[in-house]
């Protein structure tokens, strides 16, 4: 039962960070019915700005984790305003290059500009406590990352479902034409909508540097998939999908290998299982677990 | 008035362009009347780029030492030697397309490197295809030398090197159980977690946990929580310098009690920024130790602190003995035909190096000593040294 509980709780902090990213795919292919393949990546430039605030600044946590999102978000409004905004009109294949080709600026772009050594965080950022409560150990910052992503998927849940920022969001993915016409900027709603995504995608930037050490590069770009998937699975354009989906892949990729030794599966087939696993959901599910299918006029 | 100002930038773009490899440390009074180009590949940038930035500061010592000394002497002519570097990315692909490039396009006389073992084992089939020297300073799998007559090792073997660490751990912390967290994807972590559970299993240990995860994974909880519900005395880590620290902080975050040892990947200096406390008092297995060096050693040991301002890691000194191996070689042949050189390398029978005594078997890997280095005080410090039986021959200093 221990190992069970222990096991969950390891599973909630993957989870949680992974639901932290997949939102902002969610997010932005709501509004754009785009795949903001560079959203991965932009949680790594989110990592990389916390360690320019907490190692170079020398700033504790809070203030690492704001200068981060909100420096991230400017990132984000500027990418959408370069690199996609003039290809609205475009072919969904030329903006979805782009968005490979903004990914690729970034990784290239930050080792360059820092090099390949792996970075880390002061090991003060957050002073690691471990808490042992009935024969379990979780840390302080398992708990931080969990309650904080919990927190920030609420407050996005509430700007969407109860503000008319949110609910100019939501109006745009069912008739983008339309939206203008009630006098609401589709621009300044899109600029928002990427501000929250990245901005979330920042926040787990910032929770995954103080959870594992050594960032890098390329990190966006491994993880970034991974949470990409997890966010069609969950329904993309649903942000409670893609909170579910994020948990979710975190749960398997932690519970395969927990329980697999007992059925004679040794932990080397964890990704298999668990994108078989994806896999299946899509063909019992197409459009992903909280997903609703488009219908597209032709 | 523009057209000529391109044309001329073209040509002097041309220019340096043709002048390709690096030139180190020529003296002007030796008379060189040619050039040897030797290939080097190392991680300069991907997960591991510490390794590619010691390969390439022990390759340019070694080549500026040798030109300050006059260069190669063939036919009693001397001889520049030139670098080409090149990037493995870590990457197996980019090892391969690295060693195709050197040895068609730069026409190298040998390749020293790449490092680590995923990419000098593929690396290793191209030069052996292209019948081109290759000396892996690192690499630690025997895939990399396997039947293949043109490749060559400074190195240890990992099957020597788990038997190393399965007695240590069986003596030192008189462990009875012992567990493995390892790289699948990668062969060195692989192949050296499966070496130290064959040896421990035959020194009458028990492995209770042998768990694995995958290139890039930074979460370990799963794999560590089942390890710990097993209860070993000591955990095995063949990982790399910036794995290490996740999988020690998550092992003692979980709560994690018990012994933890590694092994020659360890002895990156970086490892230790990147760990801290949670690293200190462990124990790894690696091939030098900066302080306990012989004369030859010492004398290394001070001139790289000199040049770059920090001690040599395992890789500068295996790289830089790597160097002068093939030095030795291509003097001993006395030609640069790659045949020549191949078999002379072969032929090297007993070698005193920075990185100690080592004899070569029919493979072309060294028979020699291993280390046991203790994390003390936030510095690698010489524990122990663990020789083959036998070995070294009398007479002969360690």
């Amino acid at each position: 039962m221990q190992f069970f509980v222990q096991q969950f709780f390891n599973g909630l902090q993957l989870g949680s960070l992974y639901a932290l990213i997949a939102l902002g795919y969610s997010m932005v292919y709501g509004v754009l019915l785009l795949i903001n393949f560079a959203h991965g990546d932009i949680f790594m430039f989110g990592a990389f700005v916390g360690v320019l605030a907490s190692m170079v600044l020398g700033l504790p946590f809070i203030p690492t984790l704001l200068m981060s999102m909100i420096i991230t978000a400017l990132l984000g409004v500027t990418i959408e305003r370069v690199a996609y905004k003039p290809l609205r009109e475009a072919s969904r294949l030329s903006v979805v290059i782009t968005a490979l080709g903004v990914g690729l600026l970034l990784e290239n772009g930050m080792l360059a500009l820092t090099g390949a050594d792996p970075r880390k965080y002061p090991d003060d950022l957050i002073t690691v406590d471990v808490y042992k409560p009935l024969g379990i150990s979780i840390s302080n910052v398992k708990i931080i990352i969990i309650v904080l992503a919990f927190v920030l998927f609420l407050g996005l849940y509430m700007i969407v479902q109860r503000t008319k920022w949110g609910m100019a969001m939501r109006a745009i993915s069912y008739d983008k034409f339309a939206v203008p016409l009630m006098g609401v900027s589709q621009d300044q709603i899109i600029s928002l909508t990427f501000i929250l995504g990245t901005g979330l995608a920042a926040a787990g930037g910032i929770l995954w540097g103080v959870a594992y050490t050594g960032l890098s590069p390329y990190m966006g770009m491994r993880v970034g998939w991974k949470c990409f998937t997890a966010a069609v699975v969950g329904g993309i354009g649903d942000i409670r999908g893609a909170m579910l989906g994020g948990l979710l892949l975190g749960f398997i990729e932690i519970f395969v290998p927990a329980y697999g030794n007992d059925i004679g599966i040794s932990s080397t087939w964890r990704d298999p299982i668990a994108f078989g696993l994806l896999l299946l959901i899509l063909v019992v599910r197409p459009t992903g677990l909280f997903g609703v299918a488009r219908r597209q006029k032709v | 008035m523009y057209r000529r100002l391109i044309t001329l930038t073209l040509a002097l773009a041309a220019i340096l362009a043709a002048i390709g490899p690096i030139s180190v440390g020529a003296q002007d009074d030796c008379d060189f009347v040619g050039e040897v180009v030797i290939g080097v590949i190392g991680p300069l940038t991907g997960d591991i780029p510490k390794v590619g930035q010691s390969t390439v500061e022990a390759a340019e010592m070694a080549v500026e030492e040798i030109n300050a000394d006059c260069g190669l002497q063939i036919d009693e002519e001397n001889y520049e030697v030139i670098i080409a570097v090149e990037d493995d990315e870590s990457k197996a692909e980019s090892a391969v397309a690295a060693a195709t490039r050197l040895i068609v396009d730069e026409e190298v006389v040998a390749i020293v490197g790449p490092q680590a073992s995923k990419q000098a084992v593929p690396a290793g089939q191209v030069a052996n295809d292209r019948e081109t020297p290759m000396i892996s300073p690192w690499s630690t799998n025997p895939a990399t030398t396997l039947d293949r007559p043109w490749v060559f090792r400074a190195a240890f073997l990992d099957p020597f090197q788990g038997r190393v660490m399965a007695n240590f751990v069986a003596e030192e912390f008189g462990a009875e159980t012992v567990a493995v967290l390892y790289d699948v994807a990668s062969d060195y972590p692989k192949g050296l977690a499966e070496n130290f559970r064959d040896a421990a299993e035959e020194g009458g240990l028990e492995v209770v946990a042998f768990e694995s995860f995958t290139t890039g994974d930074t979460d370990f909880s799963s794999q560590l929580t089942n390890i710990i519900a097993a209860e070993p005395d000591v955990l095995f880590v063949p990982q790399y310098y910036n794995e290490v620290p996740l999988i020690v902080q998550q092992a003692r975050e979980l709560g994690y009690e018990g012994y933890i040892a590694g092994s020659d990947s360890w002895g990156t200096p970086d490892l230790l920024t990147l760990c801290g406390d949670a690293c200190e008092g462990l124990f790894f297995s690696t091939h030098y130790a900066a302080d306990i060096a012989t004369e030859v050693g010492q004398t290394f040991i001070q001139a790289y602190e000199e040049k770059y301002g920090a001690k040599p890691d395992d890789v500068a000194a295996l790289t830089y003995d790597s160097f002068q191996l093939l030095f030795t070689a291509i003097e001993n042949a006395n030609s640069l035909e790659r045949e020549d050189v191949r078999e002379a390398l072969a032929n090297i029978d007993l070698y005193e190096g920075v990185t100690g005594v080592m004899s070569f078997d029919e493979q072309g890997d060294p028979i020699k000593c291993a280390v046991i280095i203790q994390i003390n005080e936030g510095a690698f410090t010489f524990y122990d040294s663990a020789c083959p039986a036998g070995f070294p021959p009398e007479g002969e200093s360690e």
